[in-house]
């Protein structure tokens, strides 16, 4: 508690620009959806024709996810406060139409009838009766829609926009939980003290109506020229960071003194950034070197020429108690070493990233040319080969056995991964026999993690084939969850079973290592291996089983034409052209 | 003077108002009368142009209405509904102020003239002026309606079954105030009811209507001893004693009444005008004293008195019908 506190009192300068920063994005949205979507409400009760198709419309808008429509908005306005603001907008679009629509319709018609019978025009029946008698109903949808839009302002922090989510994501990113408070508090009090006014005003309307449209007018057609039209045209040259990256000892801040280099930065999502790059909305960003999306867009890996990022090895990480249980995992695993390489992996990506291929699909494929390559006699590899092979024959027998909801940028996609799906009863592995075959224990289930991003996909969906195919286990997959943190506590809290984790991360954000031991292990792989794998185990009974192979660093990246203009090709080719840019 | 000619009014294909034509004089009250679904509240809103009609044409004082802006139309028409529709968010003060307003009245002349009207109507201005129409009952409540309806003096009253919403006893309360109203004595208006009694009682005329068509116009005695049909017999059998003691009043039997001077030294005497009808006469003695009930009558015409007693008045009602059925 003190130490939260000791944090709000240190960030104080910024907990109040992001908050200003929240009710900025969050007032303005709401006050153009005030202004279109009243008219509109009152449009549709003049042509109810309309009304079905319009609020449908406005109804599918607020079902898209958030992170959805950001990305769908990106290539179109960018990223930063514009498309921000426009998504806000689309989300209080749908209360305040449909609360304006059936506010009025529900004035009893025998008033109107009277009023238009003494000769009041529509217009007055609109203003002197209408609207007065519609006005709780039609707060009531503009309350909503704040209370939406503070909530959705927060993600628009992974668009560059600011605001408290900022706080929140990093916050989740860095296992920083003060952080978290430090954004989720005040935007959850900001919600109810917005909420709070509103229902003041509505008191009190019908005097303040006039300086409020005048407010109103104020905000949109001064105050945005003034915000958006500059982030249109500004920055020269500008980087795109993940909130992570940004926080990182070994991110953004120890980047810099590094490399000596400093550069404008903007704050966004990990599933928008490669299209924000893409899209030439930011020149370069920290991607991920086995990301599908480099080959893909075209894009350059700078090469890191003073050594700066630290190894990110994938390697499984389980819970201790798992392995006890199933000491067959160890067995199993250890034949997934070293076996995939940088390229490989980055291969498998650009499957899924640029083909659009099923991760489940691609794992799949994966292991069925490892067994090809496998091939021959390998002492334990056998079983691997064995099974897989009796295994597979299955797959075509079982119609039911492929992924729904795959969500490269959900927030969350738990699926059940049932090759023992009880519709198949004939398979020998369904749960009856499973039982029997493990002398009647009950019911064996693992759970595999992933986070939300396309290799943690693909590891999930390997893993759970290779579980799947050579025990009689049973695997649920609780894929997308958003973030180290999540992963780490599902698996610490028995959630999650295992999930696939990298060196680097485990060193320096799970195990935070004090910076004497970290900055002397930090460029040598087997000792940050050595190291997480003893600290987990003692911390917190969890196992690095065998790495995988490759290494999914941080790599800074541009567009490939870009670079090629520009002659960058590692890092300080970079810090050369930024330095020189800014004399 | 309303002129309506031909009128027709068509929903959808369903002929809701067939080919119907009447006038009404200046200062007369026509009671639209029929079963619900006949066509009476369409005519009605056809004339204030809430509903525009099909075919066919309305003219007020030579005019016809759909040359007229509609609201400047309806600025000039008093419109009373069966739900009232008194504004909510509005006192009862701003209520009956509304058509005042609309047509720019200063204020002080708004406010005396709300007074007035609300004295008219029987509510104290000083006790309900700042109230809200919740805080009315439904008797209340018609008032301000009707007091809203005469704000600005509108030469014509529109009345869609305005005392349709209320229990019975308010009903023949306010129908009883209503007829006796100052302010409505010249006005033109139309009323639709579905109440025979109300018809009765408040009509100067009488159109009868039957799946939008017109089935006879004409005074109450008209219809009830003269129809044009078998439809309009039929309508008024049920309640046909009634309406025949209603129709008549005193003044109508006065030529059969023998006027005996015997008064007995017990009885009550009661005075009515010659202008109450015998119905109500005959409510207000009881049943099995007829002949010792006496009454005063008064003669509107000459202002002369006679002393007669119940069973007199009865006797000369049947003889009087009689002479008209024959």
């Amino acid at each position: 508690m003190s130490r939260f506190l000791e944090f709000i009192l240190s960030h104080q300068d910024q907990i109040l620009e992001q908050t200003v920063e929240h009710i900025g994005l969050t007032v303005v949205a709401l006050a153009i959806a005030v202004f279109i979507g009243l008219p509109l409400g009152i449009l549709l009760t003049r042509y109810k024709k309309l009304s079905p198709s319009v609020l449908g419309v406005t109804g599918v808008i607020q079902t898209i996810p958030s992170v959805a429509l950001l990305g769908f908005l990106l290539p179109f306005v960018g990223i930063g406060v514009t498309p921000a603001i426009i998504a806000l907008f689309l989300y209080a679009l749908l209360p305040i139409v449909r609360n304006t629509f059936t506010g009025i319709e529900e004035v009893d018609e025998s008033v109107k009838e009277a009023a238009r019978g003494m000769g009041m025009s529509d217009l007055q029946v609109l203003r002197k009766v209408e609207l007065p008698l519609a006005v709780p109903v039609i707060f009531a949808g503009i309350r909503t829609a704040t209370v939406i839009n503070v909530g959705v302002a927060t993600l628009c922090a992974l668009i560059a926009s600011g605001g408290l989510g900022e706080f929140i994501f990093r916050g989740i990113a860095l296992n920083n939980m003060n952080m978290i408070l430090a954004g989720a508090i005040p935007a959850a009090l900001l919600a109810l003290f917005l909420d709070g006014l509103l229902s003041i005003m509505q008191k009190y309307i019908r005097r303040i109506i006039k300086p409020l449209l005048a407010l109103a007018c104020l905000l949109i057609f001064l105050i945005i020229p003034f915000w958006v039209v500059p982030s249109l045209f500004d920055h020269a040259f500008r980087a795109g960071f993940t909130a992570e990256f940004m926080e990182r000892a070994d991110g953004y801040p120890g980047f810099k003194r590094h490399y000596q280099i400093s550069v404008d930065t903007v704050e966004l999502d990990p599933g928008l950034m490669y299209n924000a790059l893409k899209e030439k909305k930011v020149d370069v960003i920290c991607g991920f070197s086995t990301d599908g999306r480099i080959k893909a867009y075209d894009f350059q890996v700078l090469r890191d020429d003073k050594h700066y990022f630290p190894p990110y090895h994938a390697a499984p990480l389980v819970r201790g108690e798992t392995l006890r249980k199933y000491p067959i995992l160890r067995d199993l695993f250890s034949q997934l070493a070293g076996k995939i390489s940088d390229k490989k992996m980055a291969e498998l990506n650009y499957r899924v990233d640029h083909d659009k291929e099923d991760p489940e699909k691609v794992a799949k494929d994966f292991l069925k040319s490892f067994y090809g390559g496998a091939r021959g006699p390998r002492g334990a590899g056998n079983l691997l080969v064995k099974n897989y092979k009796s295994q597979n024959t299955n797959y075509k027998q079982i119609p039911n056995y492929n992924v729904q909801n795959y969500k490269p940028n959900g927030i969350h996609a738990s699926m059940q991964y049932h090759s023992n799906s009880p519709s198949s009863p004939d398979s020998p592995h369904s749960p009856k026999f499973a039982s029997l075959a493990t002398g009647g224990m009950v019911k064996t289930k693992i759970t595999i993690g992933s986070k939300n991003f396309t290799e943690q996909y693909i590891l999930a969906h390997i893993f759970a084939l290779l579980i799947e195919n050579n025990s009689s286990l049973e695997v649920e997959l609780k894929t997308g969850l958003a973030g180290t943190k999540i992963c780490f506590d599902a698996l610490v809290n028995g959630e999650i079973d295992l999930y696939p984790e990298y060196t680097g991360t485990g060193l320096l954000v799970l195990l935070d290592a004090e910076e004497n031991t970290r900055d002397s292990i930090l460029r040598d792989e087997q000792k940050v291996y050595d190291y997480v794998k003893a600290e987990s185990k003692r911390r917190y009974d969890l196992y690095w089983l065998s790495p995988l192979g490759f290494n999914n660093t941080y790599a800074l990246m541009m567009r490939g034409e870009q670079a090629k203009k520009l002659e960058i090709e590692t890092i300080s080719d970079l810090k050369k052209y930024i330095d020189q840019l800014y004399l | 003077m309303i002129e309506v000619t031909d009128l027709t009014k068509e929903f959808n294909g369903f002929t809701a108002v067939d080919h119907i034509s009447f006038l009404v004089e200046k200062g007369e009250t026509l009671i639209l009368f029929g079963t619900s679904g006949c066509g009476k509240t369409t005519t009605l809103k056809m004339i204030n142009r809430l509903i525009e009609p099909t075919t066919g044409g309305i003219r007020i004082n030579g005019k016809d209405v759909r040359e007229q802006n509609p609201e400047e139309l309806r600025k000039g028409i008093g419109y009373v509904i069966q739900h009232i529709g008194l504004f909510p968010h509005y006192t009862v003060e701003q209520n009956i102020g509304i058509v005042p307003g609309l047509l720019e009245w200063d204020k002080p002349r708004i406010q005396t003239r709300t007074r007035e009207l609300m004295e008219m109507v029987g509510l104290p201005p000083d006790e309900y002026l700042g109230r809200f129409p919740e805080e009315l009952s439904g008797g209340q409540q018609q008032r301000v309606g009707l007091a809203r309806a005469l704000a600005a003096d509108p030469p014509i009253v529109l009345l869609d079954e305005p005392f349709g919403a209320l229990d019975l006893i308010t009903r023949r309360e306010l129908q009883k105030e209503f007829k006796n109203l100052e302010n409505l004595l010249r006005k033109t208006m139309i009323m639709v009811t579905h109440d025979v009694f109300e018809a009765f009682d408040l009509g100067d005329r009488i159109c009868l209507m039957d799946q939008g068509k017109i089935q006879q116009i004409g005074t109450a005695k008209d219809l009830l001893f003269s129809p044009s049909n078998e439809c309009v017999r039929d309508f008024f059998q049920t309640n046909r004693f009634q309406l025949e003691l209603q129709v008549f009043r005193l003044k109508d039997i006065l030529p059969e009444l023998p006027g005996e001077k015997f008064v007995p030294d017990n009885a009550d005497i009661m005075e009515f005008e010659d202008s109450v009808c015998l119905g109500e006469v005959l409510e207000s003695v009881e049943q099995p004293s007829l002949k010792k009930s006496m009454l005063k009558i008064r003669n509107s015409f000459d202002n002369s008195v006679i002393e007669t007693h119940a069973e007199a008045v009865l006797s000369a009602f049947y003889r009087i019908k009689s002479s008209i059925m024959s």
